[in-house]
Order: structure tokens, then C-alpha cells, then sequence
């Protein structure tokens, strides 16, 4: 598992590459965080487009970090997962908590939207 | 029982993909659809890194050999039977350990979502286990596009 960051503007863009399981859970937590201590921007929005596998440990990640923006009453989203990616994240209802979109992009104009609001 | 196969491997987090590289394989040849092929390689994952974390994640289980034994095999036409086994500490609460969002994990950074994640995506789910004696899950997936060519 890869992670790439990337600041667009207040928000922290946090995209996975290849297979997300408890293995590489442990080390990805651990980098997140260290970004998100680093950049302190207000919103989070995870990028799954590139994750060819990902099992409950994807959760754990998921509401862990939702847990740490919390603290700060931050923003976060998701954007594009596979069928069973979301499949996986609805079982433990991820997505009654944390929004979802389709691109990065559509994610930004939410937080911009509900700023506004 | 048909097509059998047996594989016995080291239970540490390092080999969950190898783990599930197996169930893909195994299954791959009964050409299954794409998402199949996922919820199999995913409740192998899960029932993997279990016996990893848990079976052999105890402290007083150092000097154990971890060995987590995988068996597949064929019940009938488009019908696997996998079982994933560990000789590790077990589980004392069967059903407690089963339900959604139980976790020993007390840094919450673990969902509990394991044995959920199994039991949908397999049609059938069984959780053998004594404490000191390790524990066997065994999942039926029936492959419902199975056209027997």
C-alpha cells in the first residue's frame, strides 16, 4: 500500500494505491496521522479510486481518523470506492457519519457548500 | 469432496496477502465473477489476519509455532468449502466475539467488523473454537454463476 498527500487549499487529500489490509493498516494509520498533525487543514477527504482490495481494516482506518478530526470539528469525506469498498464501510455505517462522493473535486465543493451554509 | 488442497504457512500479518492470493487462485478456476473472486479473497483475508492477531497476538504465545493450515475443497458443483485453522489461544466467547463492532482493541483504531465482513459475503459461516486449542472457521461460497462448463 501507497499514500500519496496533497493540500488543496483547506483540505488534505489522502489517496491509497494497491491493497489495503491489517498489515499495511498499521503503517498507512501512522503516516495519516503524521500528516494531518503536519498540514492542520480543516477538512479530510480519503481517495479510494486506486485500492484494489480492502478489508475491515479499512474501517478501523476509516472511523479512526474520523475519531481524530472530530476532536478538532473538522470535515471529512470519501470519494471513490469500488462496489465492494463501500460495501464493506455501509456494514459497520460509515456513510451515515462521513459523506460520500464520487471525485475529489465534487468532495471539495461539498465542504466549500456547507461552509457557505 | 473434490480438488482439495491444503496449505500450511506461517500466522503472521505479512503473509494475509499471500493468503488471499491462495483463495484467489483456488477459486479461479471455477471462473468466478469479479465479485466473487473479491468476497472470497476478502472473508479469507479476514479469517486470515484473525488467527494472525488474535490466535497467535497474545503474549504468552511467544514460543508457539504459528502455523495457520488453509484447506479448500469442493463440496459440490460451484460450491467451496474453505477453512481457515490456527493453533493459538482460541476464543473463550463465541458468540460475543461475532458480534458486530466487538473488538478487544482498546486504542479503537479496529472496527470488530471481521467476523461480519465474513458471514456476508460467505453463504454459510462456523466458528470452532476452545481456548488453549486454537480455532477453526470453516465458510461455504457457493458460486452462483457456476455454468459447469
Amino acid at each position: 500500500m501507497e499514500i500519496i498527500f496533497d493540500v488543496i487549499g483547506n483540505t488534505l487529500i489522502v489517496e491509497f494505491f494497491g491493497e489495503l489490509d491489517h498489515h499495511a493498516a498499521e503503517k498507512t494509520r501512522v503516516k495519516i496521522d503524521t500528516a494531518m498533525d503536519n498540514y492542520m487543514t480543516k477538512n479530510l477527504v480519503m481517495d479510494f479510486s486506486k485500492v484494489s482490495f480492502m478489508d475491515s481494516s479499512g474501517i478501523g482506518m476509516v472511523l479512526g481518523r474520523y475519531r481524530k478530526m472530530g476532536e478538532n470539528s473538522c470535515n471529512m469525506a470519501i470519494v471513490g470506492c469500488s462496489k465492494t469498498i463501500r460495501n464493506i464501510l455501509n456494514m459497520a455505517g460509515v456513510f451515515s457519519i462521513i459523506d460520500y462522493y464520487g471525485t475529489r473535486e465534487e468532495a471539495i465543493e461539498g465542504f466549500d457548500r456547507k461552509e457557505v451554509s | 469432496m473434490e480438488k482439495e488442497l491444503k496449505v500450511q504457512m506461517e500466522g503472521i500479518l505479512e503473509n494475509q496477502g499471500l493468503a488471499r492470493a491462495i483463495a484467489a487462485a483456488y477459486v479461479s478456476q471455477f471462473d468466478p465473477t469479479l465479485d466473487e473472486l473479491t468476497e472470497v479473497k476478502t472473508a479469507v483475508s479476514e479469517a486470515f489476519s484473525n488467527a494472525a492477531l488474535h490466535g497467535y497476538g497474545g503474549e504468552h504465545t511467544e514460543d508457539v509455532k504459528k502455523t495457520v493450515t488453509m484447506e479448500f475443497a469442493t463440496v459440490s458443483a460451484g460450491t467451496i468449502m474453505i477453512k481457515v485453522m490456527d493453533k493459538g489461544c482460541g476464543i473463550e466467547d463465541i458468540s460475543k466475539a461475532m458480534e458486530p463492532l466487538f473488538t478487544t482493541d482498546t486504542d479503537q483504531n479496529r472496527s470488530g467488523m471481521g467476523f461480519t465482513v465474513m458471514e456476508s459475503f460467505t453463504d454459510r459461516l462456523k466458528v470452532d473454537s476452545k481456548p488453549g486449542q486454537g480455532t477453526t472457521v470453516t465458510m461455504i461460497k457457493k458460486l452462483d454463476t457456476y455454468y459447469g462448463f
